[in-house]
């Protein structure tokens, strides 16, 4: 099993360690991992992104031209990475924000109303747990298990009192992904 | 086994320098390996093994620190990044030129000058031919992984002791910011004062005894027949290292048509555009240089005794191509080489490489 993801939006999102906590997540389940990020001048509201692949087997490159699944959480990255979904791919996104909506008819597509149910729960930071939870509901790619452990390794001790939160927020995005199209 | 982390390979360049007794690190930030002496700092080692680790004012005083440290026998680093790996120039040549082990790491960035603080292989020429002045080399270490950034840390220790050269890791942005799982070194040791001297004694400044001359540590021999002898004994430990020095790695080259040649992050690119290109029944392969110097020169000249031909594909305008070319020259089968290269801190995909391939060497 290879899965190649890409994870875009604005800084500040959360989007790099939603990555690096689904990476860990892969570490503690025995597969190779790798994490590379969009790196540079990025900053709270500029782009940033990241690419994660989980693999049973040795991974080749860790940069993609064309991905499994795309997280898409912003205008530009959805202009940006819509296109580099391989056919009978996953696309998730949050639809806050979101003027132009995805439009392939070739590719799987998802919705998570992250952002609301960020706000809802009461800590908008919790919103890249949301997505990360829809993600795993449409692709189950790691155990919840390894999710708990990944955060675990990828939170210092002093927040790891934030552990119940985050999983509580990625059981929300669990139970609220919406599928939008099915190929 | 080894511990097992997800780490950025910039962090474990400062953890395996700890791990394997490294004494001191002396550098400066410059992105994008400033995580290099920021988890060393993080990690404050001194009060673990007792490693200095020290910001200096200039990349020009971090080397400079370097090599009076290495002058004593002591196992020191530094790292930067390109344009700060320039202003270190003339210090590496010195430590060259006075025969001296140390390790000095290149995130490489886009340049020239200035450029871009995104991955660039543009220091190629600079690392491989020289750099500074004068006729030296360094033992050049190309990793392709975070393990590797690991891996080279010790190795690069252990090469630069057995031969008394400055070995540098030539490494980039895309390595040293990507996260990978990592099986970190064990803990050894850093070497006592007594055991610095038993090993080292013959030349380093560890304190002059009874029974030896004064060791003096310098580049500089004011007598020109003296300074070719030197010379001479320079070039004859650059010949022995290319007898017994060169690593590279092959990946489906025993029935290639055709070869990518390519070091560090475009050669983990390069192995996705082999399995593109062989689910197109093309019988492509990929020669992987691990030491850029001592360079795989005689492997290569194999390989082109039985191949069509080769792509070299680099993130630099063509720089790995001329030490190719000339080991195809040498081969006798002056089959094609050409060059595929994204610049300026571009980072070329495994498709755009396949299409290249089939555009400048099948096709063409």
């Amino acid at each position: 099993m290879t899965e190649e993801i890409i994870i875009a939006g604005f800084g500040g999102q959360g989007v790099l360690s939603m990555g690096k906590i689904l990476a860990y997540s892969g570490v503690m389940q025995g597969q190779e991992v790798t994490w590379f990020p969009s790196y540079g001048p990025e900053m709270r509201g500029g782009t940033a992104n990241v690419s994660v692949i989980l693999s049973d087997s040795r991974i080749s490159s860790p940069i993609l031209h064309e991905f499994d699944t795309a997280i898409i959480l912003n205008q530009q990255s959805m202009n940006k990475f819509e296109k580099a979904v391989k056919p009978g791919g996953v696309l998730l996104y949050d639809p806050h924000g979101i003027v132009h909506p995805p439009t392939r008819t070739d590719i799987n597509i998802y919705k998570i109303e992250g952002t609301k149910i960020a706000a809802d729960m009461g800590n908008v930071k919790t919103f890249n747990m949301v997505v990360l939870g829809a993600y795993l509901k449409a692709k189950p790619v790691v155990k919840m298990e390894s999710i708990r452990k990944g955060l675990e390794k990828s939170l210092p001790e002093r927040h790891h009192k934030l552990i119940p939160l985050n999983l509580q927020a990625i059981e929300a995005g669990v139970d609220h992904l919406e599928v939008v199209q099915k190929v | 086994m080894g511990e097992l982390r997800l780490m950025k390979g910039n962090e474990v360049i400062a953890e395996a320098a700890i791990r394997c007794g490294c004494d001191g690190y002396f550098g400066y930030p410059i992105t994008p390996q400033s995580e290099v002496m920021e988890t060393l700092m993080a990690r404050e080692p001194w009060d673990e093994t007792g490693m200095v680790v020290l910001q200096a004012e200039s990349e020009v005083a971090s080397i400079n620190m370097v090599y009076g440290a290495a002058g004593s026998g002591k196992k020191v680093m530094t790292s930067s990044s390109s344009p700060g790996i320039s202003l270190m120039a003339e210090g590496i040549s010195y430590i060259a030129g006075a025969e001296l082990p140390c390790v000095i790491v290149n995130v490489q960035r886009g340049g020239p000058g200035l450029g871009t603080i995104q991955p660039s292989q543009a220091d190629y020429f600079q690392s491989t031919k020289g750099g500074g002045h004068g006729d030296y080399k360094l033992i050049v270490l190309a990793p392709a992984s975070v393990q590797e950034m690991n891996d080279f840390v010790e190795l690069a220790f252990q090469l630069a002791f057995k031969y008394r050269n400055p070995a540098m890791i030539l490494s980039d942005g895309a390595i040293g910011q990507m996260m990978e799982k990592v099986e970190l070194s064990d803990f050894q040791p850093r070497l006592t004062a007594e055991e610095i001297k038993a090993r080292y004694g013959s030349w380093a400044t560890t304190g002059k005894t009874a029974d030896r001359d004064y060791n003096i540590v310098t580049s500089l021999e004011m007598d020109s027949a003296k300074m070719e002898h030197n010379n001479l004994r320079f070039q004859e430990k650059y010949r022995t290292m290319e007898e017994e020095e060169v690593r590279y790695e092959m990946i489906e080259c025993d029935d290639a048509d055709y070869v990518l040649v390519a070091f560090g992050s475009s050669a983990r690119i390069c192995q996705k555009s082999v399995d593109i290109a062989r689910a197109k029944g093309l019988k492509v392969g990929l020669l992987r240089p691990i030491t850029l110097f001592p360079f795989p020169k005689k492997s290569i000249a194999e390989l082109a005794k039985r191949v069509k031909g080769f792509l070299t594909v680099e993130m630099n305008a063509g720089q790995m191509i001329e030490d190719v070319q000339l080991a195809v020259g040498c081969s006798g089968n002056n089959v094609p080489v050409k060059h595929f290269g994204r610049m300026g801190g571009i980072i070329p995909t495994p498709g755009e490489v396949a299409e290249a391939l089939e555009q400048k060497l099948i096709g063409g």
